[in-house]
C-alpha cells in the first residue's frame, strides 16, 4: 500500500544524493557552460576545419583536398597578411608602453584630477566601433575642410587624401585604435599597480632609487603577468581587426587594398563572393597564425616556465 | 478560439523573451527565431482576415513603399488571392550574407528577396535555391532578365534599365559657351574640355576610382565589357587600355579630376558637385535620385544627355546596375509569389509605379511614351528636359551587360585595385590591365 510514497521517497533521495555528491554535482553546474561551448565553439571550429577542404554551394558540396589552402599564395591574401600583422606591431609598439606610463601617472599620488583622467580616457572604448570609425573617416576626409586637413593646413601644409595614401590611411588607423584602446588597457594596468604593495616602493626609495629605478626595477617586473595578458589580447585584437578597416572606407574595399585585413579577406571571400569553403580556410591560417604567435610569446616571456 | 491563440502566442514570446534577458548573446538569436516563429503562427491564424503573408527582404527602404502600393492593387483586382507583406529592410552587405545563409541551410529564407545585381551571381553557383521565373516572365522584357540567369532559367526581374547617360551642369556649359548637344564623341567632350577648364577653372567631369559606372559605358561603346560573353574576366582587353589611355589623358589635360571620395556615392563628391565641381558626370539613370536629394542646389541646371561615344554609330548607352527581385524555393506559397512579383515588376501598372515612386527607367520599354509617365514629379521638376526625351533617342543603343558567376570577383578587383592604379596612381594602361588580368584568372 505503501508502496508508491516509498518509491518517490527513494527517488527523492536519489536525486539528492546525486545533487549534492561531490564527484557531480560541480558538473551539473558547469554543464550549461560546456554545452554552449560545445555548440558554439567546438562545433564551429570543426567544421570549419572539415569546409575548409571543400567547395560549400547549396547542392554540391564536395571535398577537393587542399586546393582552398594552395588558392591563400596569391598576392591579395599576402597583402591582407601583411596589412594584419604591421597593424598588431604598430599597436603592440604604442598600446603597451604608453597606458602603462599613463597608467603609473594615474596610480601617483601627485597627480591631480586622477578620477576625471581615469573616466575620460575611458570613455573612447565605450563607444561603438562603427560610429567612432564614421568619425574618424569624416575627420581623415580628403577635401581642404576636414578636421585633419585643417590642422595642418594651419602649418602651411597642402590638404592630404588622408584614405587614399598607405602610410597616412594606417596612421589613421592606428590613431583610431590608441583613442580607442588605451583606456582599456590603462584599467588593465591600474589593476595591475594597485596589487603592487606599498612599502616595497617604500623601501626602494628609502635606499635612495630614483623614479625610474623604481619604474624600471619594481614597477616593470611586477606588471609582467599583466603585460603578458594585454600582450596576449593584443595580438589577437590586431589579427583579427576588421570592423574599423571597414567602416573607416564605408564598406571593404580600400584603395590597391591597403586596408583590407585577414578578416576582411575572409569575409570578401566567403560572403562577398560566396566561396565559404576558402574562408574557412583562411579563417583556420588565421587561427593557427594567432595561436602560433601567441605560444610564441608566452613561451618567450616565459608564462610557461615554473616559477621558482 | 482566435483570442485564446493570441493569448497563448503572447505568452510564449514573453517567456522567450525572459529567457532571451538572461541568456548571453548567442542563445539570444534563438529566442528571436522563435519569437518570429510564434508571429508567424499568430500571423496564419488571420490569414482568412488580412490575405496570405508573403515575407519580403530588400536593402532599400524606398522599395518598401513600392510593393505596398502594388500589394495594394494587387488585393484589389485578386480579391480571392489576397496577400500581406512583411518587410524586413536590411543593409546591404547583411541581406546578402543572412541570404546566403538562409538558402544554403535550407531555414530561414524569406519568400521574395531583393538582390543586387553584382551579387546575384553568388546565388546562381551550385544549384540555385532561388524559383524560375520563365513561366511567367513576358519576352518584352528578356533582355532585364537574362542578367538574372543560368542555363535558360531565368531567377530575376529588375527594377529598371539602368541606362547610362551624361548629365551635364548647363550653367557650366553656357559660360563656357559650350553646347551639350554638340558633344558626341569623345574628341568633342575632351575638346569641350578644354574649353570649360580655359574658361571656368572647372573641369569637365569626374572618374571613378572605387565604383565602375562611369567607366563602363566607355568599354560598353567599342563592344567590350568586364567579363566576355562567356562568363570569364575580360579586363585586359583593348577596349579596356583605349578607355583607360583616354581617362588618363584627359586626367593629365586637368580636365578630367578623380572623384572626391573616390566615387560617386560619396559624400564628399555630393558636395563637390553641388558646388559645381565638375561640369558633368556620366551615370545611370538611376542616378537622378541622388540628384534630387544630394544636390539640391542643382536644381534646373542638369540636362540629361546620351553619353559620348568613340565613333558615331556606337551604342550611346548600356543598361548597368540593377536589382533583381527573386523567389527563394522556400516560400510558402511559390505559386502566388511568382504571380504577385510578375505583377509588381513586369506589368504596364508596375512599370508605371516604378518611375512614380522610385524614378526608375522602366523595363517596359512601351510605357515610356505613355501620358501617366509625362505626368509631372520631383524628377521632371528638377531637370532641364525629361529622362524619357533621352531614352527614346537611345531606345535600341541599351545593351545589357554580360553576367556571370565571376563579376562580383571582377567588380572587386575594380573597386579596389584596377581603377585607383589607373587613375590616381595613372599607371601604364597595357602593363596595368595584363597585371590585373592575371590575378582573376
Amino acid at each position: 500500500m505503501n508502496n508508491p510514497n516509498k518509491k518517490s521517497a527513494e527517488a527523492h533521495r536519489g536525486l539528492q544524493s546525486f545533487l549534492y555528491s561531490p564527484k557531480i554535482a560541480p558538473y551539473v553546474f558547469i554543464s550549461p557552460f560546456v554545452l554552449v561551448f560545445i555548440v558554439f565553439f567546438i562545433y564551429p571550429v570543426i567544421s570549419t576545419g572539415i569546409m575548409s577542404f571543400q567547395t560549400v554551394l547549396p547542392g554540391k558540396t564536395e571535398f577537393i583536398g587542399v586546393e582552398n589552402y594552395t588558392n591563400l599564395f596569391n598576392p591579395t591574401f599576402l597583402k591582407a597578411v601583411q596589412n594584419s600583422v604591421v597593424y598588431t606591431i604598430l599597436t603592440l609598439v604604442l598600446l603597451i608602453p604608453g597606458p602603462m606610463i599613463l597608467a603609473c601617472f594615474l596610480n601617483s599620488k601627485n597627480m591631480i584630477g586622477k578620477n576625471f583622467f581615469r573616466s575620460t580616457l575611458f570613455i573612447p572604448a565605450l563607444t561603438s566601433a562603427v560610429v567612432a570609425t564614421t568619425i574618424f573617416r569624416l575627420i581623415f576626409g580628403e577635401l581642404s575642410g576636414s578636421l585633419m586637413n585643417q590642422i595642418i593646413g594651419l602649418f602651411g601644409f597642402k590638404p592630404i587624401k588622408w584614405l587614399r595614401i598607405q602610410e597616412t590611411s594606417f596612421a589613421a588607423l592606428v590613431f583610431l585604435a590608441c583613442w580607442r584602446w588605451t583606456g582599456v588597457n590603462i584599467l588593465y594596468f591600474l589593476s595591475g599597480l594597485q596589487n603592487i604593495p606599498e612599502e616595497v616602493n617604500e623601501s626602494a626609495s628609502l635606499d635612495g632609487a630614483t623614479v625610474w629605478q623604481r619604474f624600471f626595477y619594481i614597477t616593470m617586473p611586477m606588471l609582467r603577468p599583466i603585460t603578458i595578458y594585454v600582450l596576449t589580447i593584443s595580438i589577437y585584437g590586431g589579427m583579427s581587426m576588421f570592423t574599423e578597416s571597414y567602416m573607416l572606407w564605408g564598406s571593404n574595399k580600400s584603395p590597391k587594398d591597403m586596408g583590407l585585413t585577414i578578416i576582411g579577406y575572409l569575409y570578401r571571400q566567403g560572403w562577398e563572393q560566396n566561396n565559404i569553403g576558402f574562408g574557412c580556410a583562411i579563417g583556420i591560417v588565421l587561427l593557427l597564425f594567432a595561436l602560433l604567435l601567441n605560444f610564441a610569446q608566452l613561451n618567450l616571456f616565459g608564462l610557461f616556465r615554473k616559477e621558482e | 478560439m482566435k483570442k485564446v491563440v493570441a493569448k497563448l502566442a503572447s505568452l510564449l514570446l514573453a517567456g522567450t523573451m525572459l529567457a532571451g534577458c538572461s541568456g548571453g548573446g548567442a542563445p539570444a538569436a534563438d529566442t528571436a527565431k522563435n519569437a518570429a516563429e510564434t508571429k508567424s503562427e499568430t500571423d496564419k491564424a488571420a490569414v482568412s482576415a488580412d490575405g496570405a503573408p508573403i515575407e519580403l527582404w530588400t536593402f532599400q527602404e524606398i522599395h518598401t513603399g513600392f510593393y505596398e502600393k502594388m500589394a495594394t492593387i494587387w488585393n484589389e483586382q485578386n480579391p480571392d488571392r489576397k496577400i500581406k507583406i512583411n518587410f524586413t529592410v536590411l543593409p546591404y552587405d547583411d541581406l546578402h550574407s543572412k541570404l546566403l545563409i538562409a538558402l544554403q541551410s535550407g531555414v530561414g529564407a524569406p519568400d521574395i528577396a531583393d538582390i543586387e545585381i553584382g551579387k546575384f551571381a553568388n546565388y546562381l553557383k551550385g544549384d540555385p535555391q532561388l524559383l524560375p521565373l520563365n513561366d511567367v516572365l513576358d519576352p518584352e522584357v528578356k533582355s532585364r532578365v537574362e542578367i538574372y540567369g543560368k542555363d535558360g532559367q531565368y531567377y530575376g526581374v529588375c527594377f529598371h534599365i539602368g541606362a547610362s547617360v551624361t548629365y551635364y551642369n548647363k550653367e557650366i556649359l553656357d559660360q563656357a559657351g559650350v553646347d551639350p548637344a554638340s558633344i558626341v564623341t569623345w574628341d568633342d567632350f575632351r575638346a569641350a574640355g578644354k574649353v570649360v577648364l580655359e574658361k571656368t577653372g572647372v573641369p569637365m567631369t569626374t572618374a571613378e576610382t572605387a565604383d565602375p559606372w562611369s567607366f563602363w559605358p566607355m568599354l560598353a561603346s567599342q563592344g567590350g565589357d568586364l567579363l566576355k560573353p562567356d562568363g570569364s574576366p575580360d579586363v585586359d582587353s583593348p577596349a579596356f587600355i583605349k578607355a583607360i589611355t583616354f581617362v588618363q589623358d584627359m586626367i593629365k589635360e586637368g580636365s578630367i579630376v578623380t572623384a572626391p571620395g573616390g566615387f560617386h556615392h560619396a559624400e564628399e563628391y555630393y558636395g563637390f558637385m553641388n558646388n559645381g565641381g565638375a561640369a558633368s558626370i556620366s551615370m545611370p539613370l538611376w542616378y537622378m535620385g541622388r540628384f534630387t536629394d544630394y544636390m539640391p542646389d542643382l536644381n534646373q541646371k542638369m540636362i540629361i544627355a546620351p553619353n559620348p561615344v568613340w565613333e558615331k554609330g556606337q551604342p550611346r548607352s548600356i543598361g548597368l546596375g540593377g536589382t533583381g527581385t527573386a523567389v527563394t524555393n522556400q516560400a510558402k506559397d511559390p505559386q502566388l509569389a511568382k504571380d504577385f512579383l510578375a505583377f509588381a515588376k513586369i506589368s504596364k501598372e508596375g512599370n508605371i509605379e516604378i518611375w512614380k515612386t522610385l524614378g526608375f527607367d522602366p523595363i517596359r520599354t512601351e510605357v515610356w511614351d505613355m501620358p501617366e509617365i509625362k505626368e509631372p514629379n520631383k524628377f521632371t521638376d528638377y531637370f532641364l528636359n525629361s529622362p524619357f526625351d533621352v531614352l527614346t533617342q537611345i531606345k535600341d543603343e541599351i545593351p545589357a551587360i554580360n553576367n556571370g558567376e565571376n563579376l562580383p570577383k571582377v567588380m572587386d578587383a575594380l573597386k579596389t585595385t584596377t581603377l585607383f592604379r589607373a587613375f590616381e596612381d595613372l599607371e601604364d594602361p597595357a602593363a596595368l590591365v595584363a597585371e590585373e588580368q592575371s590575378k582573376l584568372n
